[in-house]
């Protein structure tokens, strides 16, 4: 394990791959700010992390995988939820948490999205939204906001991007939050919360990606885009998940929306099985 | 279904080859399936769900096939036995995965009660024209293992071996039934589990910090597995990879380890091979079949016995990998070679590639919907016998 110059070990190192350091990402990506908020949220969540596994699907976002030193499954693109079901069926002691990008859990990904959701499976959800396919170069995907430009909507984008807290949250998730990558703090204190909840839990978090969606957008460097996010985002806990709908260049509503407890998958299929030996 | 609570059920049954395929992988120890309904397959699924609670098995209906083909390599990881069960369409739809599952050597079985397509098809009819898409239906070089059941005794013992061989070689493995054999009823016998051989899964014995996943630990050219949650902490991609598991995006690490993959069937295709030969003593003319067109095939080669004619059978139990050298004699050996199949000749190519020349290759194609009429296939013994 390599130590940060001054000799002291940057906390969340021992949980990263720093054998596969320096990553892929570009600069100023908000990708690995995330993944230093998670990684002091497992500090913070009191998890035995020699049962935590974390799935991805193909995405920029979905390299998260490859850069944990967990048990870490970089899968196919969209479908790192059904892979992760299979897994927390197979093995239902494991903390599952799929780490995907927008493009991955929302488009592709999508109906399985809802039906996880829907299953309430054990599982904590992060999804990076950076409003484009990224990986791929600056395509616009379902959660590109309604004029943006990507590389396949020259003109701007005409169709109404999800809103998904409030598809999570109408889908049955237990646990719904959105926090921007200036939100480091409320992130990971999510993050922790998020990971002790025994059913599906999501987090969205609006990120940059300089080199794509800002560039072509002119939204400026990612520095300035941090000064955007703060002077343009609305801490509302609790909110309607409703009314947080994404509108180009508007305030961006955060905060945890639902926090409830419901039955999950492992939990009603046992209590079905209990039901049945008893008949 | 009704199976008295027991978990183990032994003795002779009349089901059909869905049920005693379901059977065979419980027998086989499999404990995880995830399904989406698709006729003829179906009655799989539904064995299973209502027989998993009794043994401990964990089902989920997904919301497609995509999903149950991927949901099943997760399950893998997590430590169970796993196959997903579907027919065509389903098929189709899980191709991706079955590149996954070959590339990050996941042990699983695919089930393909196969029917008549293209696309929707004929859905409650057979066929046997998905015989090439088991083989190379997925994008890249890989090699698989298919095996082909001609009964439904043969669905359940011929399960037990498609997981066998997953496990052995960790690959996935298709299970190629077709309607007919799906919904044909027979009487299947059931051995006590505990005289059923079972090719457990090969863990690795190495600490955390000293496991590499794709690293063999044996002079097989197949590495051993591990699970989440050991303290191995695995990365595991579909991405080229070295022995540690890490993407390298280079030509040098695919050649080795598409090289291994593809070697660690096509070195073993001796051990894997079963063909059943039957008359081939003295024949000049051999009929080469597999699935249900074995049986028609026998009937047809049994007439043309009778008038005194000789006539082989040789019959593909295990179709992929193919059995290359097997049919390299038999061309050096026989005048003709007679192949019926229900598709508009497929696995007749392989016989010609093999045969190379060295003796006549006949196509009896069938567009499928039903089996050939033995008839058919005796008029092309006589025909070829000449
Ligand atoms: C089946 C399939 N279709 C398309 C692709 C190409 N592809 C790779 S990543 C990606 C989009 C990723 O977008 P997102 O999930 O938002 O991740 P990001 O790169 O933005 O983090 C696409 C379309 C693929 N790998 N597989
Ligand atoms: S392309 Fe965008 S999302 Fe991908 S690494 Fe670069 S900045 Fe991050
Ligand atoms: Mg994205």
């Amino acid at each position: 394990m390599t130590t940060t110059s001054g000799g002291l070990q940057n906390p969340v190192e021992q949980y990263l791959r720093m054998d596969r350091i320096p990553h892929i990402w570009c600069p100023g990506c908000g990708i690995g700010t995330t993944v230093n908020c998670f990684a002091r949220a497992l500090d913070d969540s009191g998890l035995n992390l020699q049962n935590l596994a974390i799935v991805s699907g193909i995405g920029c976002t979905g390299r998260v995988a490859g850069y944990l030193d967990f048990d870490s499954f970089h899968t196919t693109h969209g479908r790192a939820l059904p892979f992760a079901t299979g897994l927390k069926l197979a093995n239902p002691e494991l903390k599952v948490v799929v780490y995907s990008g927008d493009g991955d859990l929302i488009a592709i990904g999508g109906n399985h999205f809802i039906h996880a959701a829907r299953r309430n499976l054990d599982v904590t959800v992060i999804c990076v939204n950076n409003f484009n396919y990224a990986m791929t170069g600056g395509q616009v995907a379902p959660t590109t906001p309604q004029n943006a430009v990507g590389t396949t909507a020259p003109l701007g984008v005409v169709e109404r991007p999800f809103n998904l807290p409030f598809l999570a949250d109408s889908c049955g998730a237990v646990y719904v939050a959105r926090w921007t990558a200036f939100h480091v703090r409320q992130l990971s204190k999510s993050m922790a919360e998020a990971l002790r909840k025994d059913g599906f839990s999501f987090i969205e978090v609006i990120a940059p990606c300089p080199t794509l969606y800002e560039r072509r957008n002119r939204l400026g460097t990612s520095l300035e885009r941090m000064e955007w996010y703060r002077d343009n985002s609305v801490i509302k806990n609790g909110a309607d998940t409703r009314e947080c709908d994404i509108v180009f260049q508007d305030k961006i509503v955060c905060g945890k929306f639902v926090d409830r407890e419901r039955e999950n998958l492992i939990e009603a299929t046992r209590a079905k099985q209990e039901a049945a030996r008893n008949r | 279904m009704s199976n008295n609570g027991k978990a183990e059920l032994t003795g002779a049954l009349y089901i059909d080859g869905d049920h005693a395929a379901a059977e065979g992988a419980i027998a086989a120890g499999c404990n995880f399936v995830a399904g989406y309904p698709i006729t003829p397959s179906t009655e799989i699924v539904e064995r299973i769900a209502a027989r998993f609670p009794g043994t401990g098995g964990t089902f989920i209906q997904m919301e497609d096939e995509i999903a149950s083909s991927i949901a099943i390599q997760g399950a893998v990881w997590g430590g169970a036995k796993a196959m997903t069960v579907s027919s065509g369409p389903g098929i189709s739809l899980m191709m991706e995965h079955i590149g996954l599952a070959a590339m990050t050597e996941v042990p699983c079985v695919f089930v393909n009660v196969q029917r008549g397509g293209p696309s929707t098809g004929l859905p409650t009819l057979p066929a046997q024209a998905d015989m090439m898409q088991a083989r190379w239906g997925s994008h890249g070089d890989y090699e698989i293992i298919a095996l082909c059941p001609n009964s439904p005794q043969e669905c359940f013992d011929l399960i037990i071996q498609a997981f066998n061989l997953s496990e052995q070689y960790r690959v996935p493995v298709m299970f190629m039934m077709d309607e007919s054999i799906g919904h044909m009823t027979e009487r299947v016998v059931i051995p006590p589990y505990r005289d059923i051989p079972i090719v457990p899964r090969k863990f690795t014995v190495r600490p955390p910090g000293q496991y590499r996943p794709y690293e063999p630990e044996d002079d097989t050219l197949v590495p051993a597995l591990t699970k989440a949650g050991q303290g191995h902490n695995v990365h595991i991609t579909g991405l080229t990879h070295d022995e540690r598991g890490y993407p390298v995006m280079s030509a040098v690490a695919q050649d080795k380890l598409i090289r291994r993959l593809v070697g660690k069937i096509r070195n073993n295709v001796h051990k894997i091979t079963d063909v059943r030969a039957d008359g081939l003593e003295d024949a000049d003319v051999v009929v080469l079949s597999y699935g249900i067109t074995s049986r028609i095939a026998m009937r047809a080669v049994r007439m043309a016995r009778e008038r005194g004619l000789k006539v082989g059978c040789l019959r593909l139990v295990v179709v992929w990998p193919f059995p290359e050298q097997v049919i390299r004699e038999l061309a050096e050996r026989v005048s003709v070679m007679i192949m019926p199949e229900i598709n508009m000749g497929q696995m007749v190519l392989e016989v010609e590639r093999c045969a190379a020349g060295r003796c006549r290759v006949v196509s009896v194609p069938h567009a499928g919907g039903t089996v050939h009429d033995p008839k058919t296939i005796f008029h092309a013994i006589m025909e070829a016998a000449g």
